[in-house]
C-alpha cells in the first residue's frame, strides 16, 4: 500500500469496523470483545486520516498524543516509528487504545467527523501498541539512564502512578511504589473486566517498569503499614495516587442482604480473585439469575456485562435518568445490548426486598420523569405519582460510584483536602506539603485512566523540577 | 515473600504460626489483622495478629483451619513462605482506665483475645480472665493468659476442664459479685456467644467490646463486603472495627450474612477433598 493518496482518495474511505466476538458468544465467556484490527485495516484507516496542520485531534487528548504524526506513520507502515511517537507521549498506550472514552476526547474534535465519521484513533492507537507489544525485539530497547541518587516514593500502582513511575525512573530516580493489594495495575487490575481489558496487558507494561528498575512492593498499606511522614523520611520525593476506592453506599432499605454487592467487591472477586470465571478459584460469589445493577457508568457497563458472563438469564441496568445522560462509553451500551442486558431507564431503586432466609428477591422501584434542569445544566428526574413496581432479583450490584478512601489521608493531618476528601493539588501536582504530590481520582474523584495518566506525567516533571533544584 | 519461622499445633486443627513481617510487626497494635493470601490463585484470609516481636521482625497468628483456605495456610512449614501478608488492618484496641476488666475468648477466640490481655495487663486494670471450650484439649493459651491475668476461669462443655458449661456462667456470677462486678467486659469468640454475653451485661450497663468477624476481601475499605450494622448504620468492620460496642451490633446480620457462601465453601471444601480436618493433636 502507499500513502501517497489526494485528500478526495481518503475521504472516499469509509471508517473502519472493528471485529467483535459474536454477542451469543461471547456474553457467555470472558474472552475481549475487540478482536483488533488486522494490519491492512489498521493501514487503511490511518490512510482516511487528512492530516489536519491545525491538529484539532491532539486537543481533545488528555495527554495530547501525537495523533496525525503517529497515524502518519502507520500509514506508510513505519510502525516502529509509529510506536516509538505513540510511547513517547503515553505512557500506556495498549490500556488508552481500549478504554479511553474516545467519542468525547480525541476523535470528538476530528475534522473529518464533522461529515462523516471520525478517524478510528482509539483502534489505531491499540494497533500500534499491540504491534509494539508482540514486536519488541523490533524496538531499540531504552537506555537506561544515569542515576540520579534521587529516592521517590509512589502510592498507588494504578495508571497515575504507574505513569508517573515510569516518568521519574527515565530520568533517572530511584522509583518505589507500594500499593495496598497483592497486585499492580489498581483499577485497570480489579475493576475493569478482561473482557475489555486483558490483564496480560497491565502485566507487560508493568514488566517494562521492572525493566526500567522501578520496584514495586505490593501489600504495603500507606497510612497503615507506613505513614505519609515515614515516607517523607525515607524518600526526596512522594507522589500519592491511591484512587478512589472507597463505594459509596444506596443507604436503603435491605442492602445488606446476602446478594447484594458494592460494584467494588462484585469487580474485585471477578477480576481480581477470579471467582466465577475460573473454576479453580477458592474466592466464591453468587452468581445470580436476575441481576439489577444500579447506576449508568462504566463500572455499571461492566457490572451487567459480568453478571449475564456469570449466567445470569436476566441481567439489568437501573438508572434514574434517560439513556442520553448516561455516563458510560457508547461502545460499553452498544456491547451490553447486544450481550442481552436491558436498559430500564428513568428507574430510582427504594428498596431492596429480602425472602424469609435473608436472601434478595426483590428491588421495588419507582418510575421517574425529566423535569427541570439543575446546576449541572442536567434535567432532573423526579418520581412519577404512584409508580412503583416490584422486579424480581437475586442479586443486586450497587454501581451509583465511589469517593476517596481515607486510609491514607486520615493520618496525614497537613495534607490539605476539599470537602469530598479529595487531596487538593495545583496544576502541577504539588499538594500542601513540599515535595508531597498527587494526582488521578484521589484529586479528581472518579475521572478517567487517561486523565489519572495525564496527573502522574505532570507530576512527574514537576518531582523531576522539585529534585533538581533541590539538588 | 513472608517465611514462616514456626507453625505449632495448640488444641485440634489449631496452630500459632510465626512469621517475618518485618513492615508490620514494629507498628501493629493490639485488636488489629492482617490479610494473607498463601500463593497465586488463593483467597485473602483476615487473621488477627496474636502477638509481634519488633526487635526480629516477627508476628504471630493463631489459625483455627475450619475451610480450605485456612487448611491451606496451616500446612505451610516452618521453614516454607506466604506470598502476601498485609497489615496492620483495622482500628487498635481502644484501652481505657477501667478498674475491673473481665476478657472472654471461646474457641479461637481465645487467641484472638490474648493480645488484648497483654495489653490490658500493662495498665492498671485488674483482670480477670474466661476462657471456654468444647473440652479440654480445644482450651488454649491457658497458661499464657493465667500469667497476665489477677484469675483465669476455665469452663468446657463436657466438664473435662475447668468448670463445665458456657463462659456465659462464669460471667454471670461475676456480675452478681458486687466486689468483682467489671467495668468493662471484652468478649471474642462465635457470633453467638458474643451476642449472648452482650445480652448478659445490656441489663447491668456493663460496657462490652465484640471483635466482628464477618467476610473480608481487601482490608482496606474498598469493597464494603465487611459491613456490619452497628446503632442502625452500615459500618466496615475492616476499618471502623474490628471491635465494637456489643450493645450495638445487630448480631443476627452478622450470622446471617456469614452464612452467604456457606454451601459454595462446603463444595469447595469437598471438591478438594479436604473436608476431614485430620491434623494431629497435642495439648499445650
Ligand atoms: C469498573 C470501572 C470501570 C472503568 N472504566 C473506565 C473506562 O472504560 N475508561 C476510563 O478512562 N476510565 C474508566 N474507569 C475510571 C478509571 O479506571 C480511573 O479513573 C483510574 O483507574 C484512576 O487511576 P488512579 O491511578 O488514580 O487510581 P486507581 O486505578 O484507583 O489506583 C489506585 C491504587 O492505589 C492503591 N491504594 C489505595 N490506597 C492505598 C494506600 N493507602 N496505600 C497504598 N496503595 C493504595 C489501590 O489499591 C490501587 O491499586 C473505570 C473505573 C471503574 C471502577
Ligand atoms: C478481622 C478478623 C479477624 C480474624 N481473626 C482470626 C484469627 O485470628 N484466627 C482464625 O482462625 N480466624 C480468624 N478469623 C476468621 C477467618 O478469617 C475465617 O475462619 C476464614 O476466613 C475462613 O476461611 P476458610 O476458607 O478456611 O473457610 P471457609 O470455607 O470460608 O468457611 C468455613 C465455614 O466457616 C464459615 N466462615 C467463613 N468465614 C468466616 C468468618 N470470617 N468467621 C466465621 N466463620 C466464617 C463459613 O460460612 C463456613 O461455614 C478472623 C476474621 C476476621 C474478619
Ligand atoms: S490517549 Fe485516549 S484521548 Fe488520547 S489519543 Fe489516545 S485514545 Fe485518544
Ligand atoms: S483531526 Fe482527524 S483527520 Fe485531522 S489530523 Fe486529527 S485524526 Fe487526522
Ligand atoms: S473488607 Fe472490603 S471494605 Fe472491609
Amino acid at each position: 500500500m502507499c500513502n501517497n493518496l489526494t485528500a478526495k482518495e481518503r475521504l472516499a474511505i469509509d471508517r473502519v469496523h472493528m471485529p467483535e466476538l459474536d454477542a451469543e458468544l461471547r456474553s457467555r465467556n470472558f474472552e475481549e470483545v475487540n478482536q483488533g484490527l488486522a494490519r491492512e485495516e489498521a493501514v487503511r484507516e490511518a490512510q482516511r486520516c487528512i492530516q489536519c496542520k491545525t491538529r484539532p485531534c491532539v486537543e481533545g487528548c488528555p495527554v495530547g498524543v501525537s495523533i496525525p504524526e503517529f497515524i502518519d506513520a502507520l500509514a506508510a507502515e513505519k510502525l516502529p516509528k509509529a510506536a516509538r511517537i505513540l510511547q513517547g507521549d503515553n505512557a500506556l498506550p495498549a490500556v488508552c487504545g481500549r478504554v479511553c472514552p474516545q467519542e468525547s476526547q480525541c476523535e470528538a474534535r476530528c475534522v473529518r467527523g464533522v461529515k462523516g465519521e471520525a478517524v478510528a484513533i482509539g483502534y489505531l492507537e491499540r494497533f500500534v501498541a499491540d504491534w509494539a507489544m508482540t514486536n519488541a525485539d523490533k524496538l531499540r530497547s531504552e537506555p537506561l539512564p544515569t542515576g540520579t541518587g534521587k529516592k521517590v516514593a509512589v502510592v498507588g500502582c494504578g495508571p497515575a502512578g504507574l505513569t508517573a513511575a515510569g516518568e521519574l525512573a527515565r530520568k533517572g530516580h530511584t522509583v518505589t511504589i507500594f500499593e495496598a493489594l497483592h497486585d499492580t495495575g489498581g483499577v485497570l487490575r480489579y475493576g475493569i473486566p478482561e473482557f475489555r481489558l486483558p490483564k496480560e496487558i497491565i502485566d507487560v507494561e508493568v514488566d517494562r517498569l521492572l525493566a526500567l528498575g522501578v520496584e514495586i512492593e505490593c501489600n504495603v498499606i500507606i497510612g497503615k503499614t507506613m505513614t505519609l511522614d515515614q515516607l517523607r523520611e525515607q524518600f526526596d520525593a512522594v507522589f500519592i495516587a491511591n484512587g478512589a476506592g472507597l463505594p459509596v453506599m444506596l443507604n436503603m432499605p435491605g442492602e445488606n442482604l446476602k446478594g447484594v454487592y458494592s460494584a467494588n467487591e462484585f469487580l474485585t472477586r471477578v477480576n481480581l480473585m477470579e471467582a466465577g470465571c475460573n473454576p479453580n478459584s477458592p474466592t466464591p460469589i453468587i452468581k445470580g439469575n436476575s441481576v439489577a445493577v444500579i447506576g449508568g457508568g462504566n463500572t455499571a457497563m461492566d457490572c451487567v456485562r459480568t453478571a449475564r458472563r456469570l449466567g445470569a438469564e436476566r441481567a439489568m441496568i437501573i438508572y434514574r435518568r434517560s439513556e442520553a445522560e448516561m455516563p458510560a462509553r457508547i461502545e460499553e451500551i452498544r456491547h451490553a445490548k447486544e450481550e442481552g442486558v436491558e436498559f430500564v431507564m428513568l428507574t430510582a431503586p427504594l428498596e431492596i426486598i429480602g425472602d424469609d432466609k435473608g436472601w434478595t428477591a426483590a428491588l421495588s422501584c419507582e418510575k421517574m420523569e425529566l423535569g427541570q434542569s439543575d446546576e449541572s445544566g442536567r434535567r432532573k428526574p423526579v418520581p412519577v405519582a404512584n409508580s412503583r413496581y416490584e422486579v424480581p432479583v437475586d442479586v443486586v450490584v450497587n454501581a451509583i460510584g465511589t469517593r476517596s478512601n481515607p486510609l491514607l489521608t486520615a493520618t496525614a493531618p497537613d495534607l490539605a483536602l476539599n470537602k469530598w476528601g479529595n487531596i487538593v493539588s495545583d496544576e502541577q501536582g504539588a499538594t500542601s506539603i513540599p515535595g508531597v504530590f498527587a494526582g488521578g481520582d484521589i484529586v479528581r474523584g472518579g475521572a478517567t485512566v487517561i486523565l489519572a495518566m495525564g496527573d502522574g506525567k505532570q507530576a512527574a516533571a514537576a518531582i523531576h523540577g522539585f529534585l533538581s533544584g533541590a539538588a | 515473600m513472608f517465611e514462616v519461622i514456626s507453625n505449632d499445633i495448640l488444641a485440634p486443627n489449631l496452630h500459632r504460626m510465626v512469621i517475618r513481617a518485618p513492615r508490620i510487626a514494629p507498628v501493629r497494635r493490639p485488636g488489629q489483622f492482617v490479610i494473607v493470601r498463601v500463593g497465586r490463585g488463593d483467597e485473602r484470609i483476615p487473621l488477627t495478629i496474636g502477638d509481634a516481636d519488633p526487635a526480629v521482625g516477627t508476628i504471630t497468628l493463631f489459625i483455627q483451619a475450619i475451610g480450605a483456605s485456612t487448611r491451606k495456610i496451616v500446612a505451610i512449614p516452618a521453614g516454607g513462605s506466604i506470598l502476601d501478608v498485609a497489615g496492620p488492618l483495622g482500628k487498635p484496641t481502644h484501652l481505657a482506665n477501667w478498674k475491673r476488666v473481665a476478657c472472654i475468648g471461646g474457641g479461637v477466640g481465645t487467641a484472638v483475645l490474648f493480645p488484648l490481655v497483654k495489653a490490658l495487663a500493662a495498665t492498671e486494670s485488674q483482670i480477670t480472665t474466661i476462657i471456654g471450650g468444647r473440652s479440654s484439649q480445644y482450651v488454649i493459651l491457658a497458661d499464657e493468659l493465667a500469667a497476665l491475668s489477677e484469675t483465669l476461669l476455665i469452663t468446657t462443655e463436657d466438664g473435662s476442664l475447668g468448670r463445665k458449661g458456657f463462659v456465659t456462667a462464669e460471667l454471670s456470677e461475676l456480675i452478681a459479685d458486687p466486689l468483682r462486678t467489671p467495668d468493662a467486659v471484652f468478649a471474642i469468640g462465635p457470633v453467638p456467644m458474643m451476642r449472648a454475653i452482650a445480652e448478659l451485661t445490656r441489663p447491668h450497663g456493663i460496657e462490652t467490646i465484640v471483635s466482628l468477624n464477618p467476610i473480608m476481601i481487601d482490608g482496606t475499605g474498598m469493597c464494603g463486603g465487611c459491613r456490619v450494622v452497628v446503632d442502625g448504620e452500615s459500618k466496615f468492620a475492616c476499618v471502623d472495627g474490628p471491635e465494637f460496642d456489643g450493645h450495638l451490633v445487630d448480631f443476627a446480620g452478622l450470622s446471617d450474612r456469614l452464612t452467604t457462601y456457606r454451601d459454595q465453601e462446603a463444595a469447595l471444601c469437598h471438591a478438594a477433598n479436604e473436608c476431614k480436618l485430620t491434623t494431629g493433636v497435642a495439648h499445650v
